[in-house]
């Protein structure tokens, strides 16, 4: 596996998490704008969307393109995700929150816009855990894979959360939502096509 | 001395065999690990670019002109730490420049703030079409230093210099039928190219109940930090009503009518769930989609408690006496 393309995971990996590293150097700076922590909420949000789409972009390009190489970049792209939507979620709690549990757990609990992001982030968390060759083989395929559509849920979650975060203009994030629709449409197509053709094979 | 043949590097200088017929093999894949790693880095630059981001080397609004002040009255000011100045003209909303909140810093240079015509019309006696300088000239300066509560939950501390709306509504003599008081911003998407996007019903329209336009606190601001108002930051002429959401402080006012009815303001009527009429700065009432119990205060880090009326409810609170302000939010 690594024998092919052997920059391709790191280079991946390295681009993927540079600008976490300087949101962080930058934060600690006080180098964020006048509303820091606003800054990174948003960045750091985002990126884990936009990773988490690329994530569940591999299977669909290969579907369409005949592009094999994405599958091999999908772990890193998911866990990039998972990463991001950690320091969003760290930034929120320790720096947003001050880790006030109690308006936290009033926040994930009234409304609906912080249950439904905080919804995504534990959803990803049995996905990261489970990312590994080894838990693949421990759970076999099918049930990992079953496992790993979670990933869907996460986004579609991660786009409601977006939408609702926004003040008036949801062109952004809808954006965003077009471009998981589309994701989505294909897999569909694709299990609606299998399952005629298994279906004919079978009349055959 | 042709015999002599130059010293052969030591072998621990010599490539091994094995790399050196991979060495292009090698320059290749460092070549792509640095591409791969440019474009996946670059991508999420590009993606993330459009958001609030800091403004490097920006110069806020170098040609300002100070104005004369009259000594601070103090009664209203606070003594809380004030903002910056970079800050308050860097960070804010002023949808006529764009949504993100350094748009108007970068983009309000458009807008002509002189000459500037305001119209003060509806249920006055004395109603003047008057050039703004004009206008402010008839009365001193006056500097207040405020807190600016955001309805998005963070606030600022500005020394705004400007002029009690009440003074100016007595010169043109509301009649008994005026009931409140409607602004309207300039509508002119050359000078506002944000306006060029249906994202709000232009132009932006707000309200005072008249009795909130003759209260003290009520500003009409031309300057901040004892300059004239930056562009962006609405000149020439503002709204300052501290014990409001910020929403409620209109930019770049053309008009001001007395009026019988209500006005209908533009955020109420974008979504009036969630923007009330009087947006009276309230920890008790949240935002349907956050906690308006707390607020981040810019240049501070974590958050404090956001108070009622924003801290003015010593000034304020008779205003709404027997009014239900969960429901009248």
């Amino acid at each position: 596996m690594a024998s092919k393309q052997p920059w391709l995971n790191p280079a991946v990996a390295l681009g993927g998490l540079a600008p976490l590293v300087q949101l962080a150097v930058q934060g600690a700076q006080g180098q964020l704008g006048a509303n820091g922590i606003e800054f990174a909420l948003n960045q750091t949000g985002l990126f884990a969307l936009a990773m988490l789409l690329a994530s569940l972009a591999c299977t669909p390009v290969r579907l369409v393109f005949g592009w094999t190489w994405p599958a091999r970049i999908r772990r890193t792209l998911g866990l990039l995700a998972f990463a991001y939507a950690g320091a969003h979620f760290l930034t929120y709690a320790v720096l947003d929150q001050g880790v006030d549990v109690r308006a936290m757990v009033e926040d994930v609990v009234t409304r609906p816009f912080i249950t439904v992001g905080f919804t995504a982030f534990l959803l990803l968390v049995p996905l990261a855990l489970t990312s590994t060759n080894r838990q693949v083989r421990r759970l076999g395929f099918p049930r990992w894979q079953r496992l790993h559509r979670l990933a869907y849920v996460a986004a579609v979650l991660g786009v409601v959360h977006f939408v609702w975060r926004v003040k008036k203009d949801v062109t952004e994030p809808a954006l965003y939502g077009a471009v998981l629709a589309l994701l989505l449409a294909v897999r569909v197509g694709e299990a609606v096509r299998k399952r005629r053709a298994l279906a004919a094979q079978r009349t055959a | 001395m042709r015999d002599k043949l130059p010293p052969e590097p030591p072998g621990s200088e010599v490539t091994p065999e094995k790399l050196y017929l991979r060495r292009r093999e090698l320059i290749k894949n460092a070549g792509l690990f640095a591409g791969t790693a440019a474009v996946v880095g670059g991508g999420l630059y590009l993606l993330g670019m459009k958001r609030t981001r800091p403004m490097d080397g920006f110069v806020p609004d170098a040609g300002a002109v100070a104005q004369p002040v009259a000594p601070a009255q103090g009664a209203f000011d606070t003594s809380e730490p004030r903002t910056s100045y970079e800050d308050i003209t860097t960070y804010n909303n002023f949808y006529e420049f764009g949504l993100d909140k350094n748009d108007p810093a970068r983009r309000a240079h458009t807008l002509k703030t002189r000459p500037w015509t305001v119209v003060i019309d509806g249920e006055v006696h004395k109603p003047r079409t008057v050039d703004v300088d004009q206008l402010i000239s008839s009365f001193p300066l006056e500097e207040r230093v405020y807190r600016m509560r955001c309805v998005e939950a963070w606030s600022m501390v500005i020394p705004w210099l400007g002029v009690p709306l009440g003074k100016l509504l007595e010169q043109v003599q509301p009649t008994s039928f005026a009931k409140y008081v409607a602004f309207t911003t300039l509508e002119d998407p050359e000078q506002m190219p944000g306006q060029k996007s249906p994202v709000l019903d232009w132009p932006y329209v707000e309200g005072l109940r008249l009795d909130e336009a003759l209260h003290p606190l009520t500003l009409l601001a031309t300057g901040l930090y004892g300059k004239q108002l930056p562009a962006q930051n609405g000149a020439p002429l503002r709204l300052v009503v501290p014990w409001k959401y910020g929403f409620k402080g209109i930019k770049s006012i053309v008009r001001i009518s007395l009026t019988r009815e209500q006005p209908r303001t533009t955020w109420n009527l974008a979504n009036g769930r969630e923007y009330g009429f009087y947006a009276n700065v309230n920890p008790a009432v949240d935002h349907p989609r956050w906690s308006q119990a707390s607020e981040r205060r810019i240049g501070d880090s974590g958050r404090r408690p956001t108070l009622p009326f924003n801290g003015y409810a010593e000034q304020v609170a008779d205003l709404y006496r027997g009014m239900d302000l969960k429901r009248d939010f």
